[in-house]
C-alpha cells in the first residue's frame, strides 16, 4: 500500500529545523512563551514587584490546588466527559477532614486534640471519601449512561450542600498544625532540603532522558544527536535548579524568625537568616504531576484513556472495558479533589463553607488553556499545570496592578476563549485534528 | 468432511423488534474463504459481529473446532484467535500505529509499564512484511492515508496469529494497487490454513477470492453455494431476488 507522503519523507528529514531536532513540543513552548510575556508585562506594570522571589513563591502556592485538580480533569476531558462538581467535591472532602480533626478523632475516638494520628487519619478518610464520591459519579456515567454533564451538575449542588450539612455551615478551625504544613507557607523544606530535592530531581530527569535514549538505541531506532540531548538535559537542569534558587531567595522575615526562636525558648543569633525554600504543597503537586504523567504515557490505564477518547467504539472493540474505565477516571478525579482539599484548607488554616467555590471553572479552564481538547483524545498533564499557572498569574497580576474586580473576571473569560481559538488555529496549521 | 473451524448455528438477533439476523446458519473450514453477500442492511455485518463479540446474539450457537464457544465480548473472541478487520477500521486516530496495533494487548516491561519501544519494533517488523512503504511510525494514524490506515488495521489482525479472520469490506477505501495487495494477502493467509469470512459488495472480488459464498437478504440466509459452480449472474440473482438457482444444491 504505497502512499505519496512516504515518498517525500526523505527530503523532509534533511530540512529539519532546530526545534525538530530537539524534539521539543512547540505547543508547550508557546505556552511557556505566553506565560513569560504575561509575567514580564505585569513586572513592568507593577514597577518590578511581580517577578520577585516573594511573589513567585506566593504564585506557586496559590496555583497548587487548582493545578492538582486540573491534572485529573485532563483525563476526564480526554475521555470526552466533563466534571462540574470538582469545587463542591473539594468542599465535601475538606468538610470531612475538618470534622475528622475537630470531632471524630479527638472526641468520638477519644484520642484528644493534637494526637499525632489526627492529621493522617483525617487525610486518609478524606482521600477515601473523595475517591468514593468520584467512583460513584463514574458509575452513574459509565454504567447507567447518564451524561457526565448532568451527573456532575447535580453533584455541584449536592456536594456543596453535603459539606454544609457536615459542618452546619460553620467555619471549622484552626486545623491541626501538622495538617497545616500541607498548605504552603507553614510547611516548607528550607534551603538545604530544597537543594537536595532539586539535585534529586535533576538526577532523575537526566536518568530518564538517558534511559529513553538507551531504549531507542536497543531497538535501532533513530536517536537525537548527542548535542541535542545535552542541550535538553542542560535546559532541564537550569530550569529545576533555577526554580529552587528563586524559592530559596525568599527569606523568612526577621521578626517571624525571632518569634520562632522565642517559641523554642532560644535567642536568635545575630545576623541569622533562613529561607522558606520549596513548599511541601508544591512538592505534592510535583509528585502528582510525575505520577499522572507516568500513568498517561507508560501504563495501560493511560493508553486506554487516550484510546477511548480518540475512538470509543474502537476501544470497546479492542476489548477495553470502557465503563469500568470511566469509573476509574472519575474516582481518580475525586481522589485528586480531596488532595486539593488538603492543600486548600491547610492554606486557609480552617475549613470554610465556601471553600472551592467556582473552582470547577478554574480547573476546566486550566486544562483547556493547557491544550486539552474538549472533543477528546488530546491533552497533557504538564499543559494543564501550566494552564493553571497562567490563570493564576493573570489573576494575581491584575490584583497587584489594581484592576477592578469585575474587569479581572472579564479578562480571564476573554483569555480562556482566546486560548482555545489560538489552539484551534495552531492545530489546523500543524494538521492535527 | 473434517470438523469446521467455525459453525454459527441458527443465529438470531433483533434490535427493537426488527430481526436483523433471522435463524442464519453458516460455517467455515480451515484454509477457506467464505464470502458473505447481500444488500446493505441484509444483516451480514450484524451476523459477523456476533462472532467478533461486538454484539450478543439472542439465540443460536457458535461452535469453534466443533466445541460450543461462549463469546460475549471482543476479549472472548480474541481468546479463540478470532480477529476482525472492521469496515470502519476501528482505529484510535489520536494514537500511533504501534499503539493501535497492540491496543488491548500491550507489551509491558517487567515492572508493568508499557514497552513502547518493543511494540514499535514489532510493528516495524510486521509492516515490513505487509506494506514495506510504511514509514510513519510515530505520527497519529489520523494523519495517514486510507491505504496506510487499512494496513495498520490488517497488521493488527494478522500479528496475533489469527486462526479465524473476519474482513468487513477490506478493500472499500482502497485504490487498485492496494486492493491487489489485500487479495495477495488473503491468498497467503489461506495457504497458512486460516479461515476467512469476507464481507464484500464487489462480485468480482468474491468470485476471485472466495471458495464458497453465503448470501443474505432481509436478515435471512438465501443460500450457500460453491463459487466455482455458479456464474456472476447466479450470485446477483441470489442477492437481488433472494432465491437460490434450482440447479444448485447447498454447497456445504
Amino acid at each position: 500500500m504505497t502512499d505519496a507522503s512516504s515518498v517525500h519523507a526523505a527530503p523532509e528529514q534533511q530540512r529539519r529545523t532546530l526545534l525538530q531536532t530537539l524534539e521539543l513540543d512547540t505547543r508547550l513552548l508557546g505556552m511557556i512563551g505566553a506565560f513569560l510575556v504575561i509575567s514580564l508585562a505585569f513586572h513592568l506594570m507593577t514597577d518590578g514587584r511581580f517577578l520577585t522571589p516573594r511573589n513567585i513563591f506566593n504564585l506557586t502556592i496559590q496555583t497548587v490546588s487548582v493545578a492538582i485538580m486540573a491534572t485529573g480533569m485532563v483525563f476526564v476531558i480526554v475521555t470526552r466527559h466533563i466534571d462540574l462538581s470538582v469545587g463542591s467535591l473539594l468542599a465535601t472532602a475538606s468538610a470531612v477532614m475538618a470534622m475528622m480533626q475537630t470531632q471524630v478523632v479527638p472526641n468520638w475516638l477519644g484520642l484528644g486534640l493534637g494526637h499525632p494520628l489526627v492529621p493522617w487519619l483525617s487525610i486518609a478518610v478524606g482521600l477515601l471519601a473523595g475517591a468514593a464520591i468520584g467512583a460513584f459519579h463514574g458509575w452513574l456515567v459509565g454504567y447507567l449512561t447518564i451524561p457526565a454533564f448532568i451527573v456532575t451538575l447535580g453533584g455541584l449542588l449536592v456536594w456543596r450542600n453535603v459539606a454544609w450539612y457536615l459542618t452546619n455551615g460553620q467555619t471549622i478551625g484552626p486545623l491541626d498544625p501538622t495538617f497545616q504544613k500541607f498548605g504552603g507557607i507553614n510547611g516548607t523544606l528550607g534551603a538545604t532540603g530544597s537543594w537536595v530535592l532539586g539535585l534529586v530531581a535533576v538526577a532523575t530527569a537526566l536518568w530518564a532522558l538517558w534511559q529513553a535514549r538507551q531504549r531507542k538505541q536497543a531497538h535501532g531506532f533513530p536517536v537525537k544527536p548527542v548535542w541535542a540531548e545535552i542541550t535538553i538535559g542542560g535546559l532541564v537542569t537550569v530550569a529545576i535548579l533555577g526554580f529552587v534558587a528563586i524559592l530559596n531567595a525568599y527569606e523568612i522575615p526577621a521578626r517571624k524568625l525571632a518569634r520562632m526562636f522565642e517559641a523554642r525558648g532560644e535567642v536568635m543569633p545575630e545576623g541569622f537568616a533562613a529561607a522558606y525554600g520549596v513548599p511541601i504543597s508544591v512538592l505534592l503537586l510535583l509528585a502528582v504531576a510525575v505520577v499522572m504523567t507516568l500513568i498517561a504515557r507508560r501504563t495501560r490505564l493511560g493508553r486506554y484513556i487516550f484510546a477511548t477518547g480518540g475512538n470509543p467504539d474502537a476501544a470497546a472493540l479492542s476489548g477495553i472495558n470502557t465503563r469500568l474505565l470511566t469509573v476509574k477516571v472519575f474516582a481518580l478525579m475525586g481522589f485528586l479533589c480531596a488532595l486539593s482539599a488538603v492543600v486548600a484548607s491547610a492554606r486557609l488554616a480552617n475549613h470554610s463553607n465556601d471553600i472551592g467555590t467556582l473552582d470547577e471553572l478554574r480547573v476546566i479552564a486550566a486544562a483547556v488553556i493547557g491544550g486539552t481538547a474538549l472533543s477528546g483524545g488530546l491533552g497533557t498533564i504538564h499543559g494543564a499545570i501550566l494552564g493553571a499557572l497562567i490563570m493564576q498569574s493573570l489573576q494575581s497580576g491584575m490584583a497587584m496592578v489594581g484592576v477592578d474586580a469585575p474587569l479581572q473576571n472579564i479578562v480571564v473569560g476573554v483569555v480562556l476563549v482566546l486560548a482555545v481559538l489560538i489552539d484551534i488555529i495552531y492545530r489546523r496549521r500543524t494538521g492535527e485534528n | 468432511m473434517a470438523t469446521p473451524l467455525v459453525e454459527m448455528r441458527d443465529i438470531s438477533i433483533a434490535f427493537g423488534g426488527i430481526k436483523a439476523v433471522d435463524h442464519v446458519t453458516v460455517d467455515l473450514y480451515p484454509g477457506e474463504v467464505v464470502g458473505l453477500l447481500g444488500h446493505n442492511g441484509a444483516g451480514k455485518s450484524t451476523l459477523i459481529k456476533c462472532l467478533s463479540g461486538a454484539y450478543q446474539m439472542d439465540s443460536g450457537q457458535i461452535l469453534i473446532d466443533g466445541r460450543p464457544a461462549t463469546i460475549t465480548n471482543p476479549r472472548d473472541a480474541r481468546k479463540y484467535n478470532i480477529e476482525t478487520i472492521y469496515q470502519t477500521l476501528a482505529l484510535a486516530d489520536n494514537l500511533d500505529a504501534a499503539s493501535n496495533l497492540f491496543l488491548g494487548r500491550e507489551l509491558t516491561t517487567p515492572l508493568g509499564f508499557l514497552d513502547d519501544a518493543r511494540m514499535e519494533a514489532e510493528t516495524r517488523k510486521i509492516m515490513k512484511r505487509l506494506n514495506p512503504n510504511f514509514q510513519r511510525f510515530s505520527t497519529p494514524v489520523a494523519s495517514l492515508s486510507g491505504g496506510q490506515r487499512q494496513s495498520v488495521a490488517i497488521a493488527r489482525a494478522v500479528y496475533f496469529n489469527a486462526r479465524i479472520l473476519i474482513m468487513d469490506e477490506p478493500t472499500a477505501a482502497l485504490g487498485v494497487a492496494e486492493t491487489r495487495m489485500v487479495a495477495e494477502l488473503i491468498q497467503e493467509l489461506k495457504r497458512q490454513g486460516i479461515g476467512i469470512f469476507l464481507i464484500d459488495h464487489d462480485i468480482h472480488t468474491v468470485m476471485e477470492l472466495c471458495d464458497r459464498a453465503s448470501v443474505m437478504k432481509n436478515g435471512k440466509l438465501v443460500g450457500t453455494i460453491r463459487v466455482r459452480d455458479v456464474t456472476e449472474d447466479d450470485l446477483l440473482s441470489m442477492i437481488i431476488l433472494g432465491k437460490t438457482p434450482e440447479a444448485l444444491t447447498d454447497g456445504a
